[in-house]
């Protein structure tokens, strides 16, 4: 299993692309491998026949796990994928002369010292958890074994005013004669689906959870006069046809997102450790639905060094690739700050949540046209203009009220002034 | 205290052990008026003359051999071999006579003599400016082998070969010698021969180094603490006598072993110490010993980027370290 990024540790066999027996070529795709964000080929590193496949569809593999062997066509293979018994080679290493490699794991090997103390002390080293290398027992797992093993829990001594009261009038209702018994119902047993997460799900559901937990989160909202910045996309649509790129009002937000970042360098900012990390670069990540699947967040890295038909280019070019799942790992990853375009979706307006360890996000409502009151020279009249709710969410263990929505004139600032 | 370098106290041991005893001179090619090429006896020459100080035709068999006959007639001779590429010439005078005549003679002769090399690569200094040599004579009983690896260290060490009784064969890093820092003790003080040190206490593995691959690997450790893995060191200093005592201990601890040295890997010194380990400490044992060491290549190459990849570094130690933490 290779390293598909630098902060990815597991990936999902996704589907075999060739079968057994079927000759492959250097760098020919074997396989897709899921990781949390995105689907990837996975090629070949040697010519061969792919003499065996080690795990079936679906399972989730650490990296550095040898994955498949390939070798020359009818090739025996041993039970156990030891290279040094075969003429294969495993997909992912080369056979290797260390001794750490060449040392094929599992519970079925323990090292000297594991073997002398489970002796000692009697423990049968199959009921230990390993948390070496390929689930090895090590010495400190023994060690932590023999530590929690047979210590019952110490019994609490209970206050008084803790103690269950005994007599009729104590006695819980449910132990009362002729009371009926009524069980909570189970809903695992009702009728219905139980879908197992996907490892997109998996990773949405812990990101979620741990940004609402980790972060404080305090949304404001500004109402935006896009009138300007309609007329602007309607006069140039054609000719960013011409060079290749769709015009949508993302490329807007995102313009005005960096003016307002520039301007404000502390929402560009993460948590890190008791400090706050402002950062110098701008990547504004940018929220892509991929339908029941759930959704990914593609960054544009250093988007303040495009301009408008830049932006639009990144943001088609991502999105493309982020919906065909064709993202490479490392492009969800270090993002500045984040946008999200629930309007798209018909919503008015949002609390999203933050996209962990960043300070804010940025919401965009359903652009439509309302109908406001616009005051000129004192006068007042009632217009029809293009408007947009947009929030911004953000933690306020870093950003305070006023901060952030001193962000937000310059956002909103931005967009009403489009020339 | 103010820092200093190991090559100062390299000079400082040399300076005093001849204020001291007025039985120690020092033999070497161009270690006089000029004061060595690494200046180990800067400034000596003015203080003690040409007696003590003696400028040798480029031959290292007869400074070898001059140190031996002096130490028999009750001198303390210490040699200098400019660098330790070129001792081999000697090697016949150290192995067959200076390491085997106090056992040849029945005790009638022994050699306190000290023979001091500067090794190791990483200088820029190619085939014959670059090798290690330790295993060669670490193998040969009868001769001491020390290697300092702070400045501290240095002084100390140098002071105990100098009264040693024995043959001692004193190698200094030399790339370490204005680059690795540290207080020297003032006074009068001797670095015991046969004694490592635990330069970093640990819990998950021993990193077992001595010279220029005790700093690196002591640095790398650092590192590693920083990714939650926590690293023992042991500073040998002495290969030979070899603190065994020291080396098992802390692999009964640890249960893992790492051992790092410069020398190309195969039967290099880091072999006996893997083997003493696993014949003395098998039972301890939570993974295979692990050795990172140089490729076994002829020599050292002189191109800049294939020297980096050739030598081993902080880097290459940190690799070594993350893996066998993960075993």
């Amino acid at each position: 299993m290779p390293k598909l990024g630098e902060s990815v540790v597991e990936g999902k066999i996704g589907r075999w692309l060739k079968q057994v027996g079927d000759a492959v070529r250097e760098f020919e795709p074997l396989l897709e491998v899921e990781t949390d964000k995105v689907t990837t080929e996975v090629t070949a590193t040697v010519a061969g026949t792919l003499l065996q496949v080690l795990h079936a569809d679906g399972a989730v593999v650490a990296v550095d796990t040898p994955i498949a062997v390939i070798g020359p066509a009818g090739a025996e293979i041993a039970q156990a994928p030891a290279p040094a018994e075969t003429h294969s080679r495993t997909v992912e290493t080369v056979q290797s002369r260390s001794p750490l490699a060449a040392r094929a794991t599992g519970q079925s090997w323990v090292s000297p010292v594991v073997g002398r103390m489970a002796a000692e002390h009697g423990i049968d080293v199959a009921t230990v958890v390993g948390t070496g290398e390929g689930g090895r027992v090590t010495k400190k797992d023994v060690l932590a074994f023999i530590e929690t093993r047979g210590v019952a829990p110490a019994p609490v001594e209970l206050a008084a005013w803790e103690q269950p009261g005994t007599g009729e009038l104590f006695r819980p209702s449910e132990e009362q004669p002729g009371t009926p018994v009524t069980a909570a119902p189970d809903v695992s047993q009702t009728a219905g689906e139980t879908i197992p997460l996907s490892a997109m799900r998996r990773a949405i559901a812990e990101h979620m959870l741990r940004s609402v937990s980790t972060s404080p989160h305090v949304t404001t909202v500004f109402d935006v006069d896009l009138s300007r910045v309609a007329a602007h996309r309607q006069a140039n649509k054609a000719v960013f046809e011409r060079d290749g790129a769709n015009l949508t009002y993302t490329p807007y937000f995102v313009a005005a997102i960096v003016a307002g970042l520039k301007k404000h360098p502390s929402v560009n900012a993460s948590w890190a450790d008791n400090a706050v990390r402002l950062h110098k670069a701008v990547n504004v990540g940018v929220a892509v639905a991929l339908g029941e699947d759930g959704l990914i967040v593609p960054v544009i890295r250093n988007a303040d060094a495009l301009n408008l038909l830049g932006l639009a280019r990144a943001i088609n070019d991502l999105g493309e690739r982020a919906r065909r799942r064709q993202l490479k790992p490392d492009e969800t990853q270090g993002g500045t700050f984040t946008l999200t375009n629930h309007g798209a979706s018909g919503s008015l307006f949002a609390t999203p949540i933050i996209n962990q360890p960043q300070c804010a996000i940025l919401a965009a409502g359903k652009i439509e046209k309302r109908v406001v009151v616009v005051t000129r020279d004192g006068v007042d009249s009632i217009a029809i203009k293009t408007m947009c709710f947009i929030g911004l969410t953000f933690d306020h263990r870093m950003l305070d009220g006023a901060g952030a929505d001193a962000f937000m004139s310059t956002v909103k600032a931005a967009l009403e002034g489009w020339a | 205290m103010a820092d200093k370098t190991l090559i100062e106290g390299i000079r400082e041991a040399l300076d005093e052990e001849m204020a001291r005893d007025p039985r120690v001179f020092v033999v070497g090619t161009d270690i006089g008026p000029r004061g060595g090429v690494f200046l180990a006896t800067q400034g000596l020459y003015a203080k003690y003359g040409p007696k003590r100080i003696i400028d040798a035709p480029l031959a290292e068999s007869s400074i070898v051999g001059i140190g031996i006959g002096a130490a028999m007639h009750g001198l303390r001779p210490v040699c200098e071999i400019q660098f330790a590429d070129f001792i081999h010439p000697a090697y016949n005078q150290i192995a067959n006579e200076a390491a085997r005549m106090y056992y040849r003679t029945g005790g009638q002769y022994p050699v306190p003599m000290v023979i001091r090399a500067p090794y190791g690569g990483g200088v820029g200094g190619g085939l014959y400016h670059s090798q290690s040599i330790e295993a060669t004579f670490a193998h040969v009983p009868g001769i001491k082998v020390v290697v300092p690896s702070t400045p501290a260290d240095a002084k100390g060490l140098l002071k105990s070969a100098i009264r040693d009784g024995n043959p001692v064969l004193y190698l200094e890093p030399k790339k370490g010698y204005r680059m690795i820092k540290g207080e020297i003790p003032t006074g009068d003080y001797t670095t015991p021969i046969g004694v490592a040190r635990v330069s970093r206490a640990g819990a998950d593995l021993s990193i077992f180094a001595y010279g220029m691959m005790h700093h690196f690997a002591l640095q790398a450790a650092m590192e590693a603490a920083a990714l939650g893995i926590d690293a023992e060191v042991v500073d040998l200093r002495s290969l030979s006598p070899l603190d065994t005592e020291a080396v098992l201990a802390s692999v009964r601890k640890t249960g893992k072993a790492l051992i790092v040295y410069e020398d190309n890997k195969f039967v290099g010194y880091g072999a006996e110490l893997a083997a003493l380990i696993s014949e003395e400490a098998f039972q301890s044992l939570d993974a295979p010993i692990v050795r990172v060491a140089g490729p076994d290549a002829p020599a050292a190459p002189y191109s800049h980027p294939l020297q980096d990849y050739f030598m081993v570094n902080t880097k290459t130690i940190l690799a070594g370290i993350r893996k066998l933490a993960a075993y």
